[in-house]
Parts: structure tokens; sequence; C-alpha cells
């Protein structure tokens, strides 16, 4: 197998008193699709948000393509990451979030533009050609000029999508995309997940309570209890084949509903 | 020419003396309004900076100039600095005026921007830590477009405010409408006409200036997708 592009070492995380993860060790390979499960408050969602630098691991190492994200090294010593050493580092990490964070002032043609624009530099017609087919892909090539506010929830999170994807990122990440959604508009956003998982050849990592969803599309499952993985492989591998107590009793609540 | 009684000749007499102070009243509000505007986002990056002692320091002297009366800032400015060895600075009425007004209300500006500020959602910053937006491009981009359009109407409000103090000016000399009705009153020993004119003008500014701030605020309010946020809030949480 190819090299990792994301490695994790021994990766802590404590909130105050309360210890979320304790020692998280995970490799991402190039265009593998990873699904997080694991009950509620067992630091699925704070793996992820570390590597998109929206938290600060407490201890331990996130190697993002042979950089270290959260530590640099200044005149010999390894020390905390600048914003400016973290904004190099995470430029090939896309995200997705549970409750969409479009811009609200900016029409959804403009989400999708500004940061190819303004982060990357790139040129406008190329970027506004790609936001168009971007666009198209998820479905909404008749809402260019509309503001998210006059979108449905399963709209918003899939210009979410593509406004992740005209960046064209390296590594995506999922966080609980459809956990804000009214039922009926969550298979619209699972298939667009589809269809990036089957055709894009970034890495994905999604943490969800879409258990059959998940299993569908990972190539590896990650079982999360309080703060470690207790359990990973492929996903018959997990299912099927754990012995994992809790793992079974996890899967059994889940698939009783 | 001297009586207790309402006199229309007299009022007809005053009022174009008094007028003529009218320019230099609304230019001295716009003139402190736009210092306050400015000034205002100095206090808002000020107390912003990361440093507990400095932050501290800067509140504290928001809240000094908060609670002293700008009279007495006004007298200070133009009477006392002058007379400080080293750092004294003789300034005219404007100036000092322009100086002592303006930064009096540019501490309630930079407050009205700071909750501007603190009303945008948390989930701005981290999408634009996620597309990678650079700290600049993030305050330009997202953040200030998000959070400066709902403080319009409140900001209206202060303009409303200063031009209403600004009458204070005169007392250190700058010849606004009220400077103009008093040497009036005092030439003539007739203060009820030229008086109830600098009454009359700041109604005929103010009140339709406050009807339109009203109807920027409903115009904001219909702006902003209130319910998403309001959703967003309730359901919370992380993880």
């Amino acid at each position: 197998m190819t090299e990792p592009i994301v490695q994790y070492r021994d990766v802590h995380k404590s909130f105050g008193d309360v210890k979320v993860l304790k020692g998280i060790n995970l490799d991402i390979h190039p265009a593998e699709k990873i699904a997080v499960i694991g009950p509620s408050g067992s630091g699925k969602t704070t793996i992820i948000r570390m590597l998109m630098t929206l938290e600060e691991p407490t201890s331990g190492d996130i190697i993002v393509d042979g950089t270290n994200l959260w530590k640099m090294e200044k005149s010999g010593k390894m020390v905390r990451a600048s914003e400016k050493h973290l904004r190099e580092v995470r430029g090939d990490i896309g995200m997705v979030f549970q409750h969409f964070n479009l811009f609200p002032h900016m029409t959804i043609l403009d989400n999708c533009m500004a940061a190819p624009i303004h982060v990357k530099k790139e040129n406008k017609e190329e970027v506004r050609e790609r936001a168009v087919q971007m666009l198209e892909r998820v479905g909404l090539g008749d809402k260019f000029d509309s503001y998210p506010s006059q979108l449905s929830g399963g709209q918003k999170q899939r210009v979410a999508m593509a406004r992740a994807l005209v960046m064209r990122p390296k590594i995506m990440l999922f966080d609980e995309v459809t956990s804000a959604l009214d039922p009926e508009l969550v298979g619209e956003v699972l298939e667009v997940i589809r269809d990036i998982a089957k055709n894009d050849d970034m890495a994905m990592v999604l943490v969800t309570h879409e258990m059959d969803f998940a299993l569908d599309i990972a190539d590896k499952v990650l079982f999360l209890d309080e703060g470690v993985i207790t359990e990973q492989g492929t996903a018959s591998e997990v299912i099927e084949h754990s012995t994992n107590e809790r793992l079974q009793t996890f899967l059994h609540r889940f698939r009783k509903v | 020419m001297s009586s207790t009684y309402w006199s229309w000749e007299r009022f007809f007499d005053a009022l174009p003396f008094v007028l003529q102070g009218l320019g230099m009243t609304v230019g001295l509000t716009i003139t402190c309004y736009l210092f306050a505007l400015l000034f205002g986002f100095v206090w808002t990056f000020l107390r912003r900076i990361p440093n507990k002692a400095f932050h501290w320091i800067v509140t504290w002297v928001m809240e000094f100039i908060r609670s002293t009366p700008p009279l007495v800032q006004l007298f200070f400015i133009y009477y006392a600095w002058p007379m400080i060895p080293g750092i004294g600075v003789t300034l005219g009425p404007f100036t000092s005026a322009v100086l002592g007004l303006g930064i009096h209300f540019s501490t309630y500006i930079g407050e009205i921007y700071r909750s501007g500020i603190e009303s945008v959602d948390k989930g701005q910053l981290e999408a634009s830590k996620a597309l990678n937006f650079s700290t600049f491009d993030k305050w330009r981009k997202i953040i200030l477009p998000q959070a400066l359009p709902p403080t319009i109407p409140m900001l209206g409000n202060y303009f409303i405010i200063m031009f209403k103090e600004v009458p204070l000016a005169s007392t250190i000399g700058v010849a606004g409408i009220l400077l103009m009705a008093n040497t009036y009153g005092a030439q003539n020993w007739a203060y009820l006409e030229p008086l109830t004119i600098v009454g009359m003008i700041f109604l005929a500014l103010s009140y339709p200036s406050a009807v339109l701030i009203k109807k920027l605020e409903v115009k904001m309010n219909t702006r902003f997708d209130k319910k998403a946020t309001v959703e967003k809030a309730k359901k919370g949480a992380v993880m």
C-alpha cells in the first residue's frame, strides 16, 4: 500500500478534565474511504476536527503529507504551530459540517467561488466554470443566484459539499453531515456522498450515524469507544467477525431501529 | 425690542441669525460621527489583542471615558490639556469638539461593533478555516460583512444621540445654532424665540432621521435568516 497521507500518533485530547481521546493511532491513505462509528460522546467528531485544525490535540502528533500539523521546528526545537504553519499544512483538507456553515451573505455560486479566488488566487473564470460544474453535479444547477436561507437543509448540505469540492482537497472530512437534516432529506445528501466516494480519488473520513450507508461505502471502518479505537478493519471484518461486545451491543441497538 | 412675551416679529428676526449656525452644527455632527465610527474600530481591535493586562487596561480606559461627562472631557481637552507641560497642545474649538465628542462616542460605537462581531455564528469561523482563508480575508469577506449590517440601526441611533449632544460644543465656542441663539438672546435680551427655533431645528432634523432608521431596522431584520440561526442555536452541541 502507498504511504499514508495522514498519520495520527498517540493523539490525546482533553476538554478541561474530560479526556475525550485517549491515544489515537490511525493511518489515512490516499483515496481511502474511512467511516468512524461509535456511541455519542466517544470523540468521533473530535478526531476529524483536530485534523481540520479546529481543535488542538492535548498531546501526540498528527502528520499530514510528511509534515507535523500542530508542531513546527523553530531554532532546533519543536514548538506549537503558528497560524501560518497551520494554513500551509491544512490546504489539502476540506470539511463538510453538521450545520452546513454556508456563508449567508453570499449567493450559492459565490459560496463556492470565494475560497478558490481569495485563498488559492485562481483565475475567476476557471473557478466559475468549476463551481457551476460542481453545483450541477450535486443537483443544484438551477439555484446559482439563491441565498442559503432560501434552500432546504438537504440543498444547503449539497452546496456545502460542492463548496468543499471546488477546492480540490486531497482529504475530505464529513462531520455527521446528515444529523441536522429532516429524515426525508437525508437520502439526497447520502447520494451525493456515494457519488463522490465512487468517482473521486480523494481520501474521505466520515463520522456518521448512518450505519448501513457507512459500511456500504467504506474501505475501512473504525469503532471508537470511550476515546479509543477498539476495532478497525473492513466493514465485514468489523461487523460480522468482531467479537467485541460493546461493538455488538452498539450495532444491535442500531439494527433494531 | 425686549419683552417676555412671544413675538412673531422677533421670531423671524432671530431665524436667519440662528440658521447661520446650522452648517456648523450639522458639519460638527458629521465630523464627530465619522471620527467615532473610525475610532470605534480602534477600540474593537485593541480589545481583541490577546494579552490579559493589555485587555484590562483598554477596558478600563473605555470605562473611564464612558463614565465621565462629555462636557468635562470637552473642557479638559480645550482648557486643561494646553496647560500640561510637555504634552500640552492648544486646539481650536472645532478640533477640540471633534476629539472630545468623537472619542467619547467611539467607546459606545466600539461596543456596537463588538456585539455585531459576537453575533456571527461560530460555524462561520470554522468554515473559514476549513476553506483556509487568511485572517485578513476571513475578516474582510466573512465576518465583517455579516457583523456590520445588523448594527446599522444601532449606529444610526447613535448618530441622532450625537447630534443632540453636539450643542455642548457651544460651551467652548463652536458657533453652532445654540451659540447663535444665545448670542441673539444676549444682544436683544430675548431668549424665548431663538431657543424655540433651536428646539424646532433639532426636532425637524432628528425626527425624520429616527423614522429613517426605524425603516432601516425593519429592512435589516428581514434580510438575515433569523429562523435558521435560532434553530442552529437550539440544536447546538458538537460531537
